[in-house]
């Protein structure tokens, strides 16, 4: 397991391994939106928020079909899957790989890139802890969506539509905190629901994308 | 560690492919596999690997004792030999990668990254990585694809070996690797066309 997670890690770290990408989408949509909404610092703290999950969110998005097609291409999803590890082990360190070097990144980033959009100072605690909380049910659900995407030539689409109704309930909770937080407002109900759903996520889904990993490795 | 194959069905997509495997393999002995293209050979090692459910009949041995070598070799391009296989010596918990390197030539190679190997060096990797998992049985699909006659001694010696330590092994190939072994020909077990067994199952699917 751990040298599963370790090689994941390597590999994203390695040329062509995607680390960054996420983190410089994330940074290119907060960029862009004051050139579409207009420098008005006040429209601007209001949106702030709402922008940046929904950036982490589709940040986050950009490299979920990866988590098992470069795998299932050259053969090693085969050979993972006749190996002494359950394939249920092997879809939770997939999605750990996934959060450590796309979720994390955005988590810790957003605090800088909610400056860009004059975040409101009181959000900045709450946007990162919701972030914190939230995003590792992004990468979960995300790769129980790549596990059954994962037989499918050019499946990323597909993925991306599956997989973006399933994020509804993440950023709703997680906005709501972001918002409370830079209004005063107590967030705690929001958080505490966001993380319901993370550790929902994490339990139940590495059983269901290891189903579909074995339907779709037949 | 033996494997008992009883009246075994496959299929393929949802229609039976193979019926009627019957075979042995003890320690020790190899089993070669033939039969033309798309006659079974891959759905079977499939199936036996666990890969795929079986339709009908038994498989008996350790899942825990088969070590699965596919069409593909399972090499990461960016890591290098040495990388490659200590991972996958890590995911079967061993640790010893020199005897596999040695074993199928790869010293020069060891720290070149798997993307500038050539088709045969890559398959040499892909077989030193059975030799890493440390497990008796050893189900081989197209061993020699890509591989030169050097190379391909080199691996006849590798498996000869393996035999002579316990180990067992079934190989897909169409060439002869040089040694005595049993042939079981696939399309002889060919299963009939109406006994399409998953039929129904892909009308609902």
């Amino acid at each position: 397991m751990t040298a599963l997670l370790l090689r994941d890690l390597r590999l994203a770290f390695r040329s062509g391994g995607g680390f960054g990408l996420a983190l410089a989408f994330f940074l290119i949509v907060t960029i862009l939106v004051p050139f579409g909404v207009g420098p008005d610092t006040s429209t601007l703290r209001i949106i702030a928020p709402g922008i940046l999950w929904v950036g982490a969110l589709l940040a986050c998005l950009l490299s979920l079909d990866r988590i098992f097609a470069i795998d299932r291409e050259d053969g090693s999803l085969d050979l993972l899957a006749t190996a002494p590890i359950p394939l249920e082990g092997v879809v939770a360190v997939k999605a750990l790989a996934h959060w450590l070097t796309t979720g994390l990144p955005l988590t810790l980033a957003a605090p800088l890139f909610g400056v860009l959009l004059n975040l409101a100072p009181p959000g900045y605690v709450w946007l990162t802890l919701g972030l914190a909380l939230g995003t590792p049910a992004l990468s979960m659900i995300g790769t129980f969506g790549a596990a059954l995407t994962v037989g499918l030539k050019r499946g990323g689409l597909l993925l991306s539509l599956l997989v973006l109704p399933l994020y509804v309930p993440t950023l709703i909770f997680g906005a709501e905190v972001a918002q409370r937080g830079t209004s005063n407002l107590d967030p705690t109900t929001p958080l505490a629901l966001m993380a319901g759903i993370t550790a929902g996520a994490t339990a139940l889904l590495p059983f269901a994308a290891a189903a579909a990993l074995r339907v779709n490795l037949r | 560690m033996t494997l008992t194959v009883t009246d075994l069905t496959c299929d393929r997509g949802g229609l039976a492919l193979l019926a009627g495997v019957s075979f042995t393999l003890e320690r020790g002995t190899a089993l070669i596999l033939r039969g033309p293209n798309g006659s079974g050979k891959t759905t079977l090692l499939r199936t036996l690997a666990g890969l795929q459910p079986a339709v009908e009949g038994t498989i008996e041995a350790d899942p825990d004792s088969i070590a699965y070598a596919g069409h593909a070799d399972g090499i990461k391009a960016t890591l290098s030999v040495a990388e490659n296989l200590a991972f996958w010596a890590a995911i079967y918990g061993q640790s010893d990668i020199d005897t596999a390197i040695e074993t199928f030539d790869l010293k020069d190679l060891r720290d070149r990254p798997a993307q500038n190997l050539s088709a045969g060096q890559k398959r040499r990797l892909g077989l030193a990585r059975l030799a890493v998992t440390g497990r008796p049985i050893w189900m081989l699909d197209e061993p020699t694809v890509s591989l030169d006659a050097e190379s391909t001694r080199r691996f006849a010696s590798a498996l000869q070996a393996h035999l002579a330590d316990g180990g067992s092994a079934l190989i897909a190939t169409h060439i002869d690797l040089g040694f005595d072994a049993e042939v079981l020909d696939v399309s002889r077990l060919r299963a009939a066309p109406d006994a399409a067994s998953g039929a129904f199952d892909e009308a609902f699917t």
